[in-house]
């Protein structure tokens, strides 16, 4: 095994004679663009995890979770399987109402928002623009951070709290309808409605981050625009996450008199078209990245 | 004298002279070029109409707050975008940060690290990102913090260092890689003298094996012990730029002005008056400091330490006084013999 100091003096060596440089060139720049991402992804899952910023995530994805035990404490089991058929429904209102389109966006726009804004804000996103890696590549490594942080909490919510609802309310018929029934499908579509969300809306809150000095009331109008999704007509439907999630949710919520209803699309058009439109937001993001300055000021 | 000037009017018509040229040609792939650049923050004048060409070794932007030494340098390094105007370093444009900063590195003034990072962890996250692999990121980092002499300090967090300390940190960071360009930003900020004259030792020492080295400051004495070449600053434009000696011999006739922060600033005054090249020595209103006047900074330092060890005062600090500065651009900027305006 080498010592420190014969470490010391072949990275040193090698790097007077600019062997990176060359060694860089004679691999793809594949390897080094995976090699780069891999380091920021280190560097910023720590920060998505351990920084004071990820209180608020942890609260948030926490918060369905302690509201349902609060309700099981409260409340006698019962195995009364008229009212069980019923929980399917009651769950997918917890869900749509307040997991997808309240905890998960307001999560997914705390943490992806605050990728590029909240360094900004801590005076450290020079260190990134100096170092020799493409704009490209700093945009993709950010975004998978705050992707796996929020598809690692969020999942947990989601799971946790299909399961609490279930188990407090009816274990013996929960415990059938998971391991033989309709359960554990449901399960995994709303992990997977939970995962695409936070591709979608990480996508797009990065965005916004890099836009606005003040994301909050994007933030709100984009809260605002995916609740009256329902009232949208088909083409402007297109420009909503929302949209694209709902027909993929196994027990449709119902959106009320005055919804403009439209077919909901198959989970091979809806998946596809919400990597798109991330796919395009990431560009753009992407695209704006390339011209962007620092000087902090007034930040 | 071999300083060149150019008054503001002139820096807008004509070329600017290029004194920091050597005698044998050379490309502008291995100079640092400037080319009619200006930068503008809305209405506001960030700096204009630059043309520069810098060569290796160590050249000093010199200039008051607000004359545009960090415009220059974060345009050098893309962190802004020039309004007009065309910026190459070794023949890379800012605007391809993966080919550029494998040549450069910057030490910002920024002070700001990763929440709870040690030294060392800081130096090594940034280099992975460059793309080193694990064993070479830690001999570099190791390298790199013995050039600024922070081995034992290397595995205490970064958020209990002094400011001076963080300073090295920062700096460690930025020759890390070994880069041919190294832009710093007052780098000696916060250090104490004998950092201070260590850091000075170091850049010398990678200029003198042929690296760039360009550097802000407003302390014209430091600029004066270092650089080879200067660039003056003045409203966001290029007044005068050219070797350093030039710059010196005008300092050399330009008292500079010191406050001494220490208990008898009256014995203080008297022995310092005994020195031919004591100006001036005023105490200061709160009777715990002494301003002096001296048009030999070198001598001054060494009869001050002299006086401080024979009378046994107790010094908080010593440091040049920044007002002093504007006298002395006011001075190069309108004494050269009907050059200037």
């Amino acid at each position: 095994m080498s010592s420190t100091s014969e470490i010391k003096e072949q990275a040193v060596a090698a790097a007077n004679a600019n062997e990176p440089n060359v060694r860089r060139s004679e691999r793809s720049f594949w390897a080094l663009w995976t090699r780069q991402t891999l380091a920021i992804l280190r560097l910023e899952i720590r920060k998505n995890f351990l920084s004071r910023r990820a209180l608020l995530l942890y609260l948030i994805a926490a918060a369905p979770l302690g509201l349902l035990s609060l309700f099981a404490v409260f409340r006698m089991p019962t195995d009364d399987a008229g009212s069980f058929s019923q929980l399917s429904t009651a769950y997918a209102a917890v869900y749509g109402g307040l997991i997808l389109r309240t905890l998960i966006f307001f999560g997914c726009a705390w943490v992806f928002m605050n990728l590029f804004r909240g360094e900004v804000v801590d005076r450290s996103l020079h260190y990134y623009f100096l170092a020799p890696v493409r704009r490209e590549v700093l945009v993709v490594g950010k975004y998978l951070s705050g992707l796996i942080a929020t598809v690692l909490l969020f999942s947990i919510t989601t799971v946790g709290s299909m399961l609490i609802l279930y188990f407090s309310l009816y274990p013996s018929e929960s415990a059938r309808y998971f391991a033989g029934g309709a359960g554990g499908a449901h399960l995994l579509a709303y992990l997977g409605v939970t995962i695409l969300a936070c591709i979608g809306y990480g996508a797009v809150f990065l965005l916004v981050g890099l836009f606005f000095r003040n994301p909050i009331i994007p933030a709100l109008l984009l809260y605002g625009w995916e609740w009256i999704n329902f009232l949208l007509p088909p083409l402007l439907k297109k420009l909503s996450v929302i949209h694209y999630l709902q027909s993929l949710v196994p027990v449709p919520m119902s959106e009320g008199p005055f919804a403009v209803l439209v077919e909901p699309k198959p989970a091979w058009i809806s998946v596809p078209s919400l990597f798109l439109f991330t796919g395009v937001v990431l560009f753009l993001a992407s695209l704006h990245i390339r011209r962007m300055e620092i000087s902090y000021a007034g930040d | 004298m071999k300083l060149t000037t150019s008054t503001i009017s002139e820096s807008s018509t004509l070329p600017a002279a290029a004194p920091t040229l050597p005698a044998a040609p050379v490309s502008s792939d291995e100079m640092i070029v400037f080319e009619d650049v200006s930068k503008f923050y809305g209405e506001i004048l960030g700096v204009n109409r630059v043309n520069l060409q810098i060569a290796p070794g160590i050249t000093s932007l010199v200039g008051p707050n607000g004359s545009g030494k960090t415009t220059l340098m974060n345009l050098m390094t893309g962190l802004l975008k020039p309004t007009q105007g065309l910026i190459r370093v070794l023949g890379i444009s800012p605007d391809a940060p993966e080919a550029l900063f494998q040549k450069l590195g910057y030490c910002s003034q920024f002070d700001s690290f990763p929440r709870g990072a040690t030294a060392r962890e800081f130096i090594e996250f940034y280099l992975r990102v460059h793309g080193y692999t694990k064993q070479e990121t830690a001999g570099l980092t190791q390298a790199a913090l013995e050039r600024v002499s922070l081995v034992e300090a290397a595995d205490r967090k970064v958020s209990a260092f002094s400011k001076g300390m963080r300073q090295r940190v920062r700096l460690a960071q930025s020759i890390a890689h070994n880069p041919s360009v190294l832009v710093l930003d007052e780098p000696l900020n916060g250090l104490d003298p004998m950092a201070r004259a260590e850091i000075i030792r170091l850049f010398r020492e990678l200029a003198d094996a042929g690296m760039y080295l360009i550097i802000s400051s407003h302390i014209l004495h430091e600029v004066d012990m270092m650089s080879d070449s200067v660039v003056l600053l003045h409203n966001g434009y290029v007044v005068a730029e050219g070797e350093v000696h030039g710059v010196r011999d005008e300092i050399e006739e330009h008292p500079i002005q010191i406050l001494i922060r220490c208990d008898r600033p009256q014995v203080l005054a008297a022995r310092l008056f005994e020195h031919e090249h004591t100006v001036e020595a005023r105490i200061h209103n709160d009777r715990q400091g002494l301003f002096v006047k001296t048009r030999r900074p070198d001598d001054f330092y060494l009869l001050l330490n002299k006086v401080i060890t024979e009378q046994n005062l107790q010094v908080e600090s010593v440091a040049p006084v920044d007002d002093d500065l504007n006298a002395v651009y006011q001075y190069l900027i309108t004494s050269d013999g009907g050059q200037t305006r």
